[in-house]
């Protein structure tokens, strides 16, 4: 499960250009995280202030 | 409700388009998901003045400042200066970019356009497969806006290509990721945009600092994505602050990711075109992607206008479009793509060395093809692969 830290993301949307499978969208300020995730980790990597974590607890 | 052109994205690029397609008398909607068009700004807001008055006739109003040139300096801190028209396409205005995309959005309402603010594209809306129109959200209810065309102008994240079938997602290789604080510093030059190279500064991308008037500053930098870790952009550029100005007055915090992929296969579909960010048009070199956008969005206006009216909205009757901008804005940023490619696997001590060899040159009324013409003759081994990007 892709965890959005709503304190430190920066609604950019650079992680929703980079999602494979258009599993995120930016809603005015925020990001909704959709079913079709694939957990693989691009828009974490890619994400400019680090507010997006995959919890590794539900893999 | 019913129009000819749904245009998705209130940016410079959905704006001109908009504009340009109401002028032609098309009935066209301009719907942007935000409340406030051009808030919050992701960009450092420098253009060329001569492209952007080619499109637009300048307004003080959305100037913050006018500057001479541009200082870019080496990892080691060594320099050279170039002249406001020949540095490309992010060098010569600084723009407020709140109010500029504000007035664009205007000029299309002035033309005829319908502007739509916080109403978000949930999807398109397709009979028999093919486009008829777009589904959105608007002030939280659903509302279907039928139309022959639509033009995702949705940046950066645009959904609107990938909804017709063209895959725009970017790879880590095909973005910088940024950040940027709008700050107050005696240091700030408020004559020259600067540009600072290095991989311990910003791997595969650079730290900017483009001037806004009386010591205020947009100090930003962008980081390949491929050589990015989870908020990197942002740590790198408070480090970055610390060092060279630990006294600055941070007033603002931009981030955001810029397309670097050069051109995509194709930015049309049945009833469909892309442009500027969607379109992955911003400049793989300089990042550089506001006149792009306009640019784009004037011939995707145009070509839309003539469509609807000859009554051919398919790919067909695009198709004067992609062949438009690949052959006008696509051949620069076909080569700036090769550049970039290079460009992000040299060392710090292979930019030290090309700007040692070129500092004995006067490349200040030189443009980046010049310079470049330049630096292969210095350094014809380094550069070998380069040379056809000149000739
Ligand atoms: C840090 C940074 C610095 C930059 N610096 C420069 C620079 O100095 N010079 C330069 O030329 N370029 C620069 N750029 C690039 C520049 O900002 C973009 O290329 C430019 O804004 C592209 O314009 P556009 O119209 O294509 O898209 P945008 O300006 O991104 O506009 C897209 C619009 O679409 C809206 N939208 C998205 N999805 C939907 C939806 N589903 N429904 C409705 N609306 C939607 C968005 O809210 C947005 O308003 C920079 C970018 C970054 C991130
Ligand atoms: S990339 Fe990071 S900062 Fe930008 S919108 Fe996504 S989660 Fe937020
Ligand atoms: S982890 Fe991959 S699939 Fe999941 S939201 Fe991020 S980019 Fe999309």
């Amino acid at each position: 499960m892709i965890t959005v830290n709503r304190y430190v993301c920066g609604y950019c949307g650079a992680c929703v250009g980079v999602c494979p499978v258009c599993a995120l969208e930016l809603v005015e300020t925020w990001i909704e995280v959709s079913d079709g995730c694939i957990e693989c980790g691009r828009c974490v990597k890619l994400c400019p202030t680090g507010a997006l974590s995959l919890e590794e607890a539900q893999r | 409700m019913r129009c000819d052109v749904v245009v998705v994205g209130a940016g410079p690029g959905g704006s001109m388009a908009a504009k340009t397609a109401a002028e032609k008398g098309l009935r066209v909607v301009l719907m942007e998901k935000r409340q406030e068009i051009g808030d919050p700004v992701r960009c450092a807001e420098g253009v060329s003045k001569a492209r952007l008055s080619s499109m637009i006739k300048p307004d003080p109003k959305w100037i913050a400042a006018e500057v001479r040139g541009a200082r870019l300096y080496a990892p080691d801190g060594s320099s050279i200066v170039m002249s406001e028209d020949k540095s490309g396409d992010e060098v010569g205005y600084v723009l407020e970019r709140k109010i500029f995309d504000r007035a664009l959005a205007m000029e299309a309402a002035r033309a005829g356009a319908k502007v739509m603010v916080k109403t978000r594209a949930l999807d398109l809306l397709k009979v028999d497969g093919s486009v008829r129109g777009v589904r959105a959200m608007r002030y939280g209810e659903i509302i279907d806006i039928e139309a022959d065309v639509v033009i995702g102008a949705d940046g950066v994240e645009s959904k609107v290509g990938r909804w017709a079938g063209i895959d725009t997602s970017l790879k880590p290789g095909d973005i910088e990721v940024c950040a940027q604080f709008l700050l107050y510093d005696k240091s700030i030059d408020d004559e020259y945009c600067e540009f600072f190279l290095g991989n311990e500064l910003a791997p595969g991308g650079y730290v900017w600092s483009f001037p806004k008037g009386e010591n205020l500053a947009n100090v930003g930098l962008g980081v390949i994505g491929s050589r990015s870790e989870p908020g990197a952009p942002v740590k790198l550029l408070r480090r970055f602050v610390e060092r060279r100005m630990p006294e600055a007055r941070i007033v603002e915090m931009v981030v955001g990711g810029v397309p670097v992929s050069g051109p995509i296969e194709r930015t049309i579909a049945d009833g469909v075109l892309l442009v500027g960010d969607a379109a992955r048009q911003s400049d793989p070199i300089t990042g550089g992607g506001i006149l792009n956008a306009m640019q784009a969005g004037i011939m995707a206006g145009e070509v839309v206008a003539d469509a609807v009216s000859s009554g051919d909205t398919s790919v067909e009757g695009l198709m004067v479009y992609e062949k438009r901008w690949r052959e006008s804005i696509g051949k620069q940023i076909s080569r700036h793509l090769d550049l970039k490619e290079f460009f992000i696997k040299l060392s710090d001590e292979d930019l030290n060395n090309l700007m040692h060899s070129i500092q004995s040159e006067d490349v200040s009324k030189m443009d980046l093809r010049g310079m470049l013409r330049v630096l292969i003759r210095l350094n014809p081994k380094m550069l070998w692969e380069l040379r056809h990007l000149v000739m």
